[in-house]
Order: C-alpha cells, then sequence, then structure tokens
C-alpha cells in the first residue's frame, strides 16, 4: 500500500514534464529548490529545536560565492560547485560556533546578526558582489554532457539532486544521532545528564543544515544565473521558517508541502493578485488556526479523526 | 479604466491557464501579445506606474489595433528587484506568451534578463538603459528608443563647461549601473573638455537618509550632478534644501533627477535647475502636444521620462508593424525592419544605429514656472545624439563599459 503510494508519486513528479508546460515546469523546479531549502532549516527548527533567522546566508554565500568564481577567476563548474559547498560549510561551521552560545531567541537574534552582516557585505562590498547589479552573465552547469539549459532537463536535474537530499536528511534524522538531537531538544540537561555533548550535537546539525541549504544555493544560481543581495535578505530566511511551519516542523514532507505552498502563493497567486504578501498571512493564519501543527501533521490528524469516527458506530 | 481593463486581461490569462492551454496556437490574425515590464512597488514605482498609464493611453487612442491587428496588454511588476524581475519576465513569456517585451525598467533589470532575452530570442524594446546591451556585448533581440545611460549625461556635460562656464563640479547619484554609468559619461566629457570632477559619491537606492552623503559634499565648487531616478532625486534634492545648500553652488540633473513625474512635488526651489533629457512635456512637436495634453486630462500631471519612454517605444512598435503589414511573427525580420526604422515621435524623429540603440536629439532643460506648475522648459537641443556623443564608435568599444571605476576619477580631492 505504502509502496504504491510511493511509486504513484514518483511515476507523477517524473511524467510532470510531459503534461505540463514550460512555465509549470520552472515552477516545480522552483518548489524543489525551496523544498530543500527548507528541509534543511527543518533539521534546526524542527528537530533540534533551534529557531534559526538566518538560514538565507548558505543559499546566497554558495551561490555568490560559485558565481563570483566563475566569473572573476573563470573556473568551470567542477570546480565551483565544490568549492561553494567547502566554503560554504565551513563558514558555517564557524557561524554555528558563534550562534550556539545561546539558545531559543539568544540563538534566533545571533542567526540573524550574522546573516544581516553576509547581507549588508554583498549589498555594499560593490568591487566583489557588484552591489545592487548582483552577478550576472551565469551558466548552468552540463553534467555529463546534458545540457540543462532547457526547462525539462533542469527540472530531472534539481528533482535528482532534491531526491538524494531529502533522503540523506531522513537518514540523518532516522539515524542514533537524530535521536540523539531529538532529545536534546525535548529534554537538553537530561541528555547532558546521560553523557551526550548537547553542543556538539546541535553545532553538528547546524554544518550539516548549513551544508544542505548550500546545495539549495547552488540550484538556486543555476536554475537563475543570476545571484543579487535580496537573496540573502532577512525576507528570504523568513520565508523558508515560514515554509518549514506552515508545512509542519519536525515531519520529513512538512517542509516540501509548506514550500509548495509559499512558491505557489508567490509566483503563480501573485500574477492575479499584487498583494501576495497579504495572502500568504491570509493563508497563514488558517493553518494556525486549524491544524496548528501545521499541515501534514494537522492533516493526518484530521484523517484519522475521521477514520474514527466512521469506524465506531454510535 | 486601467483598472478594469488590465483586471479583465489578467482575468482572461486565469482562465486559459486553468483551461490547461498552456500552448495558444498563434496565427497571424490572432491579437499581439504585448508585454509591459515594469515596477509598481518601491522607489522606482512613480516611474514604473507612468509606463503603465502611457502605454494604455497609446493603445486606447487606437483602439487596441496596432497596423490591423488586435493588441493584447500584460503587465509584470518586479518591484524594481532584478531577480524578481527575471522570474515575472519569464511567467510574461511562458505562461503569458507574449511575443515582444517594452521594457523593463531599470538598467540591473535588463542586464539580469539579458541572457533570457537571447535565449527566448524574446524581442524587446527598452526602456532601461543598460550601455552595454547595445554596446559591447549587442543584444540581437534589444532595441532601445530611450537613451543609454549617459546618451543624455554626455550633452549636458559639454553643456555644463562650454556654456554654464562650470570647471569644478561634484556628482552624486544612486549605486546601481544606472547611476555608475550616467556618471561616468557625464564625467569623461566633463574632463576630456578641460573640466575637474572632485568628488563622487554613490548612495544606495534604497538608502533612508541622504544626510550622511549631504554631510559629506564638497562646497567649493561651482556645481553639483545629480544622477537619480525613480522619487530619489525629489529625496536628495529636498534635504539638500533643508540643510541649506540650496543657492551655494548650482544643481544640475540627469534625465531622470527632475523628472516630470517628481517636479510636481517640489516648490520654488527647483526653479532654474538646469537638467538634460531626450525629452520634455514641453517640446514643440504635433504628437507631443497631443500626447502631454491627453495624459494630462487623464492624470492631472505632466508626462516625464518613463511615460514618455513607452509612448515613443509603442510609437517605434507601431511604426514597424504597419512596415511588416502586422506580421510580427517573423523575428528575423522585425528585428531588421525596427532598426532600420525612421519614425516621427512625441521626443521628435527617431532613427537607430546598428548597434539598436536610438539616434535623437537631446534637450536642455530649466525647471520654470508657468501655468501654476513647475516644468522643463527646452533651453538648448542638441540634435541627433548616438550613444557614442562625439566619439568615434570604434574608439569608445576599444575602452571599457563606464562604471564605477572607469573612466578613472584623476581630480578627485579628498
Amino acid at each position: 500500500m505504502k509502496r504504491a503510494g510511493w511509486l504513484v508519486l514518483a511515476a507523477a513528479l517524473a511524467g510532470l514534464p510531459w503534461v505540463a508546460g514550460e512555465y509549470y515546469i520552472n515552477l516545480a523546479s522552483q518548489i524543489f529548490i525551496a523544498a530543500i531549502f527548507a528541509a534543511s532549516l527543518n533539521l534546526l527548527v524542527g528537530y533540534g529545536g533551534l529557531p534559526s533567522l538566518g538560514h538565507a546566508s548558505w543559499l546566497g554565500l554558495a551561490a555568490y560565492i560559485s558565481a563570483w568564481m566563475s566569473l572573476k577567476l573563470g573556473l568551470g563548474h567542477w570546480a565551483t560547485a565544490p568549492v561553494a559547498l567547502l566554503g560554504t560549510t565551513l563558514i558555517a561551521c564557524a557561524f554555528g560556533w558563534i550562534s550556539l552560545r545561546a539558545t531559543g531567541l539568544g540563538f534566533l537574534m545571533l542567526t540573524l546578526a550574522l546573516s544581516q552582516v553576509l547581507w549588508g557585505t554583498a549589498y555594499r562590498w560593490v568591487s566583489v558582489t557588484d552591489g545592487d547589479n548582483g552577478l550576472r552573465g551565469l551558466t548552468r552547469p552540463a553534467p555529463f554532457g546534458i545540457n540543462l539549459d532547457d526547462a525539462g532537463s533542469f527540472y530531472y536535474f534539481a528533482l535528482t539532486i532534491t531526491a538524494v537530499a531529502i533522503w540523506l536528511m531522513a537518514v540523518f534524522v532516522a539515524s542514533p544521532f537524530g535521536a540523539a538531537l531529538r532529545g536534546t531538544r525535548d529534554q537538553a540537561r537530561r541528555m547532558s545528564a546521560l553523557g551526550h555533548d548537547v553542543w556538539l550535537i546541535r553545532w553538528i546539525t547546524f554544518v550539516y543544515s548549513g551544508f544542505w541549504g548550500a546545495v539549495s544555493g547552488l540550484l538556486f544560481v543555476y536554475y537563475n544565473k543570476y545571484i543579487h543581495p535580496a537573496s540573502l535578505s532577512i525576507t528570504a530566511s523568513a520565508e523558508g521558517l515560514l515554509a518549514v511551519i506552515a508545512g509542519g516542523s519536525a515531519t520529513l514532507a512538512g517542509p516540501i508541502v509548506g514550500a509548495a505552498i509559499v512558491m505557489i502563493l508567490k509566483n503563480y497567486v501573485s500574477a492575479y493578485i499584487e498583494r501576495w504578501n497579504m495572502l500568504l498571512g491570509f493563508v497563514f493564519v488558517i493553518i494556525v488556526i486549524f491544524v496548528p501543527e501545521g499541515v501534514v501533521p494537522g492533516l493526518q490528524r484530521l484523517a484519522g479523526q475521521a477514520k474514527k469516527a466512521w469506524r465506531s458506530p454510535r | 479604466m486601467t483598472f478594469t481593463r488590465r483586471r479583465f486581461i489578467q482575468a482572461t490569462g486565469a482562465g486559459a491557464a486553468a483551461l490547461g492551454m498552456p500552448t495558444i496556437a498563434q496565427s497571424q490574425t490572432g491579437p499581439i501579445r504585448v508585454g509591459l515590464m515594469t515596477v509598481k512597488t518601491g522607489p522606482l514605482a512613480s516611474g514604473g506606474i507612468d509606463m503603465e498609464r502611457a502605454l494604455v493611453q497609446y493603445l486606447k487612442e487606437r483602439d487596441y489595433t496596432l497596423a490591423g491587428r488586435k493588441v493584447e496588454l500584460f503587465v509584470g511588476d518586479s518591484g524594481g528587484v532584478p531577480a524578481q524581475s527575471r522570474t515575472k519576465l519569464q511567467e510574461l513569456v511562458e505562461r503569458d506568451k507574449i511575443q515582444i517585451m517594452i521594457g523593463p525598467l531599470d538598467t540591473a533589470s535588463a542586464l539580469a534578463s539579458d541572457d533570457y532575452i537571447r535565449s527566448a530570442q524574446l524581442l524587446t524594446l527598452s526602456v532601461a538603459a543598460a550601455e552595454d546591451m547595445t554596446q559591447r556585448k549587442p543584444n540581437p533581440w534589444f532595441t532601445r528608443g530611450t537613451s543609454t545611460s549617459s546618451q543624455s549625461a554626455q550633452p549636458l556635460a559639454d553643456y555644463c563647461y562650454k556654456t554654464l562656464k562650470y570647471r569644478r563640479m561634484v556628482t552624486i547619484a544612486d549605486d546601481i549601473a544606472y547611476g555608475h554609468e550616467m556618471c561616468a559619461g557625464f564625467q569623461r566629457v566633463f574632463e576630456d573638455a578641460g573640466g575637474k570632477i572632485v568628488q563622487k559619491l554613490f548612495s544606495p537606492l534604497t538608502v533612508p537618509d541622504y544626510g550622511t552623503y549631504i554631510a559629506q559634499l564638497k562646497t567649493n565648487v561651482d556645481g553639483i550632478f545629480l544622477g537619480f531616478a525613480g522619487s530619489n532625486g525629489f529625496r536628495f534634492f529636498r534635504q539638500f534644501n533643508e540643510y541649506g545648500l540650496r543657492g551655494k553652488f548650482a544643481v544640475v540633473g540627469g534625465m531622470t533627477a527632475f523628472d516630470e513625474a517628481v517636479l510636481r512635488n517640489m516648490g520654488d526651489e527647483a526653479l532654474g535647475i538646469v537638467t538634460s533629457c531626450w525629452y520634455s512635456a514641453e517640446i514643440e512637436n504635433a504628437i507631443n502636444k497631443r500626447f502631454a495634453a491627453n495624459f494630462r486630462v487623464d492624470w492631472g500631471y505632466d508626462p516625464g521620462f518613463y511615460a514618455a519612454a513607452t509612448y515613443v517605444e509603442a510609437a517605434v512598435l507601431e511604426a514597424t508593424l504597419q512596415a511588416l503589414k502586422g506580421n510580427i511573427e517573423d523575428k528575423q525580420a522585425f528585428m531588421k525592419t525596427v532598426r532600420a526604422i525612421k519614425v516621427d515621435t512625441a521626443r521628435g524623429p527617431v532613427s537607430f544605429d546598428r548597434y539598436g540603440n536610438v539616434v535623437g536629439s537631446v534637450y536642455i532643460r530649466k525647471v520654470e514656472r508657468k501655468d501654476a506648475r513647475l516644468v522643463n522648459s527646452v533651453i538648448y537641443t542638441y540634435p541627433n545624439v548616438s550613444q557614442f556623443w562625439t566619439y568615434k564608435p570604434e574608439e569608445f568599444l576599444k575602452n571599457p563599459v563606464y562604471s564605477r571605476d572607469w573612466p578613472p576619477a584623476k581630480n578627485l580631492e579628498s
């Protein structure tokens, strides 16, 4: 039963480019990118209980590093992609070391402050980042000689990477380490008493989450072939956080659904309603009222209640 | 009403999308699908809204029919954020299936969309001024009936040196490609003539307060050149007056700093300011008289740079379509025709160079009071100004593109 469901989902995703128009294929690719971004943030927010408002740093940093290397140093994608991922992860190591001096609100403010530093740098260090003009003239990679410039092939590229990313994040969460991480979220002092190094567990999660944020950043810059400081702004971070909370934190499917909701509102609905931000607010309020735990767990609960009501005869 | 019409088109688009017909069969007889890429939110919005108003006026005057074919208009709002402008452009092309784009408004958006325009082979009549798109990296699908960033600033520099006899000047502009390119062109011509630019300042596009920049200004100069876009010229100038600097030295402006769209919010302190632009609502020709009068009736103020931009581009589009008997489907033929066309527009006669950029008059204007409102009166005309000013195109193109760092500022005083 469950396997059949997976097969249907896989077939639907693989078959989409045959039925949908170019615009919808591109929309789906953008949803994948946002899904990796939100899912990686969910590791911190959902499983680690560490609300971060600076997750856009990883997306933006990876995008800027790869763009800068290919434009200013003229390097190819085989060189820029690993360096961008490695560089971003190293900075995540440092930022994690600073941010994790606090938890809760303090952690939130530190991540926000650090990401604002990066945003300000991208905005004003004009000789490197070209400031408000953004970096442009980038290309998409051609892995194994496949040209990714058309919508369909990029869709499959993004789909493959998203599948791998979500799977590796699922493995991470399901592992004993993932259990320990949830332990630090629920009972940090008890975990500490049991001999776990709470700080180290959180720090590793922070870095791992930063790494996947960087992966989404690479996809982002490949998709847009362009990067602007707005991608590092607090709005970008908040959008990710919103996707996690709306979809359902601490679930695997939640951030993906949340990312889809945000992207569809932002890119599709915004063509009909100029003030789509307002609509996003309304949708969020409705989610909080009816399914406060998020769309995915909320619908599961509602479905469970319906089933129960159906089975118990009165 | 534009409001209901736009809503109607949007609803039609929604209906088409909902019916799952992403590809609408386009026969020669179907409507021409025109996309307007503009900005309706943020600091550039005042100009962006004018762009839409003037284009709608042009189409309405012709009952939405150009060269015998109906025209449908689709409008995209980028919010002035280049990445967003790219996404919106994709939406216009891939979902609304536009055949030609008018816009975008700002240089950064044009640069961000450059490779997409190439890959989608999208016919573009640009408002944005990005220099290199018609210079060192000419985009084959890109034609510009407005001007490059520096096309109006270069004659102004000439005017400042030769007629106004300024010798030492300061420049300040938005820290975006448009501002960089405009100041660079101004600086080059002014310094080649013998003048000195002793200070160059660039403020962020969305800076909340110009105080820190105004406090840095050198006052032992003959004049200051303002290279602002959107409503920033107005915001800067108001603070400039509050700091008591009005009258200490002369103020001259680029083509958007004292645009009619913001001039209506200014008072007597703006009187006498000299600016240069390829347009003024005061130009004496039949087309412009009608355009400006109708625009004033509809909206209660004079059309400026942004309004004229789409009105001129629409005239270029119509003339090209007439030459092609309405056939916009043959893109190669369209590009060939549009670049060879000569047409009388609201800004005066317009033709194009072989890079796709306009050759036309540039007007030196002075703010004056007329019928109880401020206007940009034309005081001098430079006819047939090209993007290369008086330089030879080949030599001009050998230099790097105008930027923050080129030409190097040799006369800065600290």
